[in-house]
């Protein structure tokens, strides 16, 4: 499997990174290589092998349903570039 | 042509948690913006989810309720979009694995036929903020009290044929999740709302039509419309010669109509990937085993043991098990005045209509179960007639008292004394000897005018029944 750079572009524009259509070809060419790379696993043999999930072979711990959290709201929107009437504010989105 | 609509429903259900699915942050509604949105569901660097245990068991109960397969192993994924009301660029959820597979429901269709609508899978995931866009001027607000509160999503087979079958579907699921406990399903808060995947086909093919989803229906009246809308729309569209594309639609309650949505479309990428900040979920037949002793009564049952034991018919028992809290109001009624067919009747009727004249949820109703039945005591024992009961029942919901209090405040305590009836029946007799002769002499429609009489002199208060046996005793005996 190999990319071309319009599916570069379309990746980027998903992911809102900024790439240019000399980088694409680069990036194209590239990640090409690593899907390369990655098909010469598909020759292993994985016959009852499960699915890794996680590379820690351990399971999920669950915590109880308690509220611990307590209202920071005023130090978190310190660092916030624009806030009002306690709403995190951005540039306009409607459908 | 005759076209056949094929529907799937994905509902959205909040699971009613304290805290988050992924922090230790409130999720009680209607705080003030950002309150209970804290470092992990802002998703500040740095910091890493940890499941909450409510959640899991939650969800398994949801998939014991539906017959499903609880998954013995769950991962949670990534889905990658980005929104300014999901601060991380991905919301967790469950994608290949999740925590329920292929459980199903029944529904009744309006012909009193059962129906098997199959359920593919329920999985969790958090849900995302809100954004509010008035009075901000070129500006959008966004509130992340609601991001990481937690969410099963249960996604049906397209089993469902039309709008009508959609909505049963919806309600019974909407039903059991209050029965389990595991969510409010209140809906205008958005606790229980649903995605509708519609398309047509021609009756007898087999292969799908290009369907499209429906966005955020958020009550029956609107899953109902939206639904036939966009049956309507993709019946014409195809029939000039259209063809049906396949997208996202938002429903207009306004203007009762579905439009596209087209700046969604190019996300539909989303680029799934298992979350490595969480670990897979194990659930152990142990833990399933214990949730399903501590399962509750569900509706299916229920509405057979109310039939069982109450002997009431299969209508009025499904009636009755529509909601946990209905139910249980039902019996506590039945048990306080041991006459369960009259509390089915006043349940479903005077109170009922009451609930809903006032726009009043059941659990703020004035009358209370005990109240209720203590009134259906007073008819059992006939103080009251069923129209006086009525006038009394009035008077309890307007605040005036228990039963007992209404029927002394007015005096309305029903005259069973036969001495008392008969005085005044003997009075109405001699007052009107022409009518007295009439009835004498063969017309029978005279005697209802005798009943209006002494029913008018009693204020209503005789017994109806006591009140023809003796009037007919004394103008025939005289």
């Amino acid at each position: 499997m190999s990319l071309d750079s319009d599916a570069v572009r379309r990746i980027a524009h998903l992911a809102r990174l900024a790439v240019d259509d000399r980088e694409a070809e680069g990036f194209a060419s590239a990640l090409s290589d690593i899907f390369e790379f990655v098909e010469t696993l598909e020759g292993a043999d994985i016959a009852g092998v499960e699915p890794m999930a996680h590379p820690l072979d351990a399971e999920q711990r669950l915590r109880p349903d308690a509220v611990t959290e307590t209202d920071q709201r005023d130090r978190f929107q310190q660092s916030a570039p624009s806030a009002e009437g306690g709403l995190y504010l951005v540039p306009r989105v409607i459908e | 042509m005759e076209w056949e609509t094929v529907i799937g429903l994905e509902v959205h259900a909040q699971l009613n948690t304290v805290s988050k699915i992924f922090s230790g942050a409130a999720t009680a509604y209607g705080a003030e913006p950002n309150r209970q949105a804290c470092a992990v569901d802002l998703g500040l660097p740095g910091v890493l989810p940890v499941l909450n245990g409510a959640v899991v068991a939650k969800a398994v109960m949801l998939g014991l309720a539906i017959d499903a397969r609880i998954a013995p192993r769950s991962v949670f994924a990534r889905k990658n979009y980005f929104y300014p009301d999901l601060p991380k660029g991905y919301q967790i959820s469950q994608y290949e694995l999740p925590i329920v597979a292929q459980g199903h429901l029944d529904i009744e269709l309006e012909d009193g036929t059962r129906k098997r609508i199959g359920i593919t899978r329920a999985h969790l995931e958090e849900d995302a903020g809100k954004s509010l866009h008035e009075g901000l001027g070129a500006m959008t607000g966004i509130d992340l009290n609601r991001a990481g509160t937690p969410l099963v999503e249960i996604v049906s087979e397209p089993d469902l044929r039309s709008a009508k079958e959609a909505v049963a579907y919806m309600k019974k699921l909407h039903a059991l999740v209050r029965y389990l406990g595991v969510c409010d399903g209140n809906m205008q808060e958005g606790s229980f709302r649903c995605d509708a995947n519609v398309s047509v086909r021609p009756v007898g093919q087999e292969a799908f039509g290009t369907r499209a989803e429906i966005k955020n229906l958020n009550s029956f009246r609107f899953v109902e419309r939206a639904i036939n809308f966009e049956v309507e729309r993709q019946i014409d569209l195809l029939e000039a010669g259209g063809q049906v594309a396949q997208e996202t639609r938002l429903y207009d309650p306004d203007r009762d109509e579905t439009r596209s949505m087209r700046s969604k479309e190019e996300a539909n990428d989303y680029r799934y990937f298992p979350d490595p900040d969480l670990l897979p979920v194990v659930i152990h037949p142990e833990f399933i085993e214990r949730l399903r002793t501590e399962l509750p009564e569900l509706p299916d049952a229920k509405r057979a043991r109310f039939i069982d034991a109450y002997g009431l018919s299969d209508y009025d028992a499904g009636m009755l098990t529509g909601s946990r809290e209905l139910a249980d109001f039902f019996e506590a009624v039945a048990a306080g005045c041991d006459a369960p067919k009259l509390a089915a009747n006043w349940v479903m009727g005077e109170f009922s209509a009451a609930l809903n004249r006032s726009e009043v949820e059941l659990r703020d109703s004035p009358v209370s179960a005990a109240d209720l039945a203590q009134l259906l005591c007073r008819i059992e024992d006939q103080t009251l007639s069923g129209k006086l009961a009525k006038d009394v029942f009035e008077a309890m919901w307007a605040g005036e008292g228990d039963a007992d209090a209404v029927i002394a405040a007015r005096g309305l305590k029903q005259i069973t004394d036969t001495g008392a009836i008969d005085a005044i029946i003997d009075a109405v007799i001699s007052a009107n000897p022409a009518q007295v002769e009439q009835y004498r002499s063969g017309k029978d429609k005279v005697f209802g005018f005798f009943v209006g009489q002494v029913m008018k002199q009693t204020q209503g208060k005789a017994n109806p029944a006591q009140v023809n046996e003796r009037l007919r005793a004394r103008l025939l005996g005289d």
